[in-house]
């Protein structure tokens, strides 16, 4: 105990106790269209599975993949999947938002709407309950993030990626991701988002920033922080599955030319 | 919810102490009792620092108010990375007239105030990121060491602003009572305290969980500390420690043996800091809140 300490360098530590019995909330949207050719066989983006790949958990057991007919007729809903998980003493209460049978249908016109219309509900309910007499267990249900998956399909943004980002870029966090990354070569990759890149600017869409790191972070941080935001958006690929690679056991996707971890 | 591997939520909690440290963090304190009590430098002991009124005032000869006025000073202090904005607010002139009826009234004003302003930032349309926090958290009451009861006015001060704010008793300038001494007296006071159900920190109503009932009731035995405050170095074993030199021996402040100073400062800033603020914001606030919201 040094004579000049006072003590009160341990408040982070306090709030993090506290912290630490609350618990935390997150909610997490997914939002990207099906490949409009896909009629048989996997039609999605691969949301699912990059939900599970990243949390490490299968959050949609019982989901039913609906055949092409059950597709046609289906309008853009909202579902919520909710849950709980723990590690090491951190409890988190994950809520997971989905909207399938986006960019689906035939017409498209407007389908963003439903999703708009979600995240202000869930502002709304807060602002109620914010302005409300009893304040002690309000439940944060606002939408905190939405990944949107940008097909690797096409050569950039489509007018429903555009349509979408622009009406939802001041309501949420956006994060775009190229998705099934799996299916480009490191080039195409490359080119794929450079064009993306040019387009989010042209059309003026305001994505997620991540914070700036601080200036007394040494250099090869600031150096890997920088690499970071240049590349998104993040090619991602995610898996269900446990592979044998090189010995060891991964998540990954297995291919005859090869294995993607 | 099964989890596979690691996924890294515990990160967050990282995430959270940068913030913390990044934005620093307010603490304001309130302290309450006559004049000679050794509040001023109490204070100064506490942060270790010249943070009292007397040292923002050194050269304003003692004289008393004739009524109780309000001082409030600020200082940013920094630790280990992690700055405080540490406000003092002193009452000079509180229980020391011939009467003092009602003394108590400027202080619960001022609590009031800062409730007020508080919520005049949240209702605003075009809210502030980060409101500033003048409101109390923490009032220190000074009890003299008579070694007998609480005093009516005592009495009538704990009474009132329990109500309204997390209140701290603590007996002041304890070197004058032996330990037998204390012990009595703190246990007029705990009875005293209950006969009358004044509710002082750490609150029963508020304890979380069973743990924090362990934690607190532990607490709750030594209430109040019996303190000393010093802030003069003296020589006792060949290191230099903080205390008051008298003939019969040196009593030193940050010796548990000796006074009760280590436990509230562990209180009021290494345990129980964030909880002070976080009671005042979710308790005392939200109930002003609600009369001021059920008046209009």
């Amino acid at each position: 105990d040094d004579k000049e300490y006072v003590g009160f360098a341990t408040l982070p530590n306090q709030v993090h106790r506290k912290s630490v019995k609350k618990g935390f909330d997150f909610t997490l949207m997914v939002a990207g269209r099906g490949d409009p050719a896909g009629l048989g066989g996997e039609s999605g983006l691969g949301k699912s599975t990059l939900v599970n790949s990243l949390f490490l958990t299968d959050m949609y057991r019982d989901r039913k993949l609906l055949n092409a007919e059950e597709r046609i007729t289906q309008t853009v809903e909202i579902t919520k999947h909710v849950v709980d998980i723990e590690e090491k003493g951190v409890k988190l209460r994950l809520t997971i938002v989905d909207t399938p049978g986006f960019g689906d249908a035939v017409n498209n016109t407007e389908c963003w709407k439903p999703v708009a219309d979600y995240i202000d509900q869930q502002f709304e309910q807060y602002f109620r309950d914010e302005s409300g007499l009893n304040r002690k267990n309000i439940q944060d249900n606002r939408v905190h993030c939405c990944i949107y998956f940008i097909s690797p399909f096409g050569h950039g943004l489509r007018p429903l990626d555009v349509e979408f980002m622009r009406a939802l870029h001041q309501r949420v966090n956006i994060v775009p991701v190229l998705a099934k990354a799996d299916t480009l070569t490191p080039a195409e990759v490359e080119r794929m988002k450079n064009k993306i890149r040019e387009e989010i600017d042209h059309y003026g869409i305001r994505i997620y920033q991540f914070p700036e790191c601080d200036s007394d972070e040494d250099e090869e941080f600031k150096l890997q922080d920088q690499a970071l935001k240049e590349s998104i958006p993040f090619a991602v690929i995610g898996s269900n599955t446990v592979v044998e690679a090189k010995g060891r056991r991964v998540r990954g996707r297995l291919y005859p030319w090869g294995i993607v971890e | 919810c099964q989890l596979f591997g690691y996924v890294g939520i515990e990160a967050v909690l990282d995430q959270m102490k940068i913030k913390t440290m990044k934005t620093g963090f307010e603490f304001n304190i309130m302290v309450v009792g006559q004049s000679g009590l050794g509040k001023s430098t109490m204070v100064n002991t506490l942060f270790k620092s010249k943070v009292s009124r007397k040292s923002s005032q050194p050269e304003q000869e003692e004289r008393i108010p004739k009524t109780v006025q309000l001082q409030s000073i600020t200082h940013v202090i920094e630790e280990k990375g992690v700055k405080m904005k540490l406000t003092v607010t002193d009452t000079p002139g509180f229980g020391d007239q011939i009467n003092n009826e009602n003394c108590w009234d400027p202080i619960i004003k001022y609590i009031n105030e800062q409730y007020e302003r508080y919520l005049r930032e949240e209702i605003l349309i075009t809210r502030k990121r980060k409101i500033p926090d003048t409101r109390v958290h923490g009032c220190v009451y000074f009890v003299p060491p008579t070694g007998h009861w609480l005093r009516p006015l005592d009495l009538e001060f704990m009474r009132r602003l329990s109500k309204i704010v997390n209140v701290v008793p603590v007996i002041a300038k304890a070197d004058t009572l032996t330990l037998e001494e204390r012990a009595e007296f703190k246990q007029r006071i705990q009875e005293d305290l209950k006969t009358h159900a004044i509710s002082v920190y750490p609150q029963e109503d508020f304890d979380q969980d069973p743990e924090d009932r362990a934690l607190n009731d532990r607490i709750r035995e030594k209430i109040p500390f019996a303190v000393v405050g010093a802030d003069q170095e003296h020589q006792v074993n060949g290191k230099r420690v903080l205390g008051r030199k008298t003939k019969w021996g040196i009593i030193e402040v940050e010796n548990p043996a000796h006074c009760e100073f280590p436990l509230l400062r562990d209180l009021l800033i290494r345990s129980h800091l964030q909880d002070l603020k976080d009671i005042t914001h979710n308790v005392h606030y939200e109930s002003y809140r609600v009369r001021r919201l059920n008046e209009s």
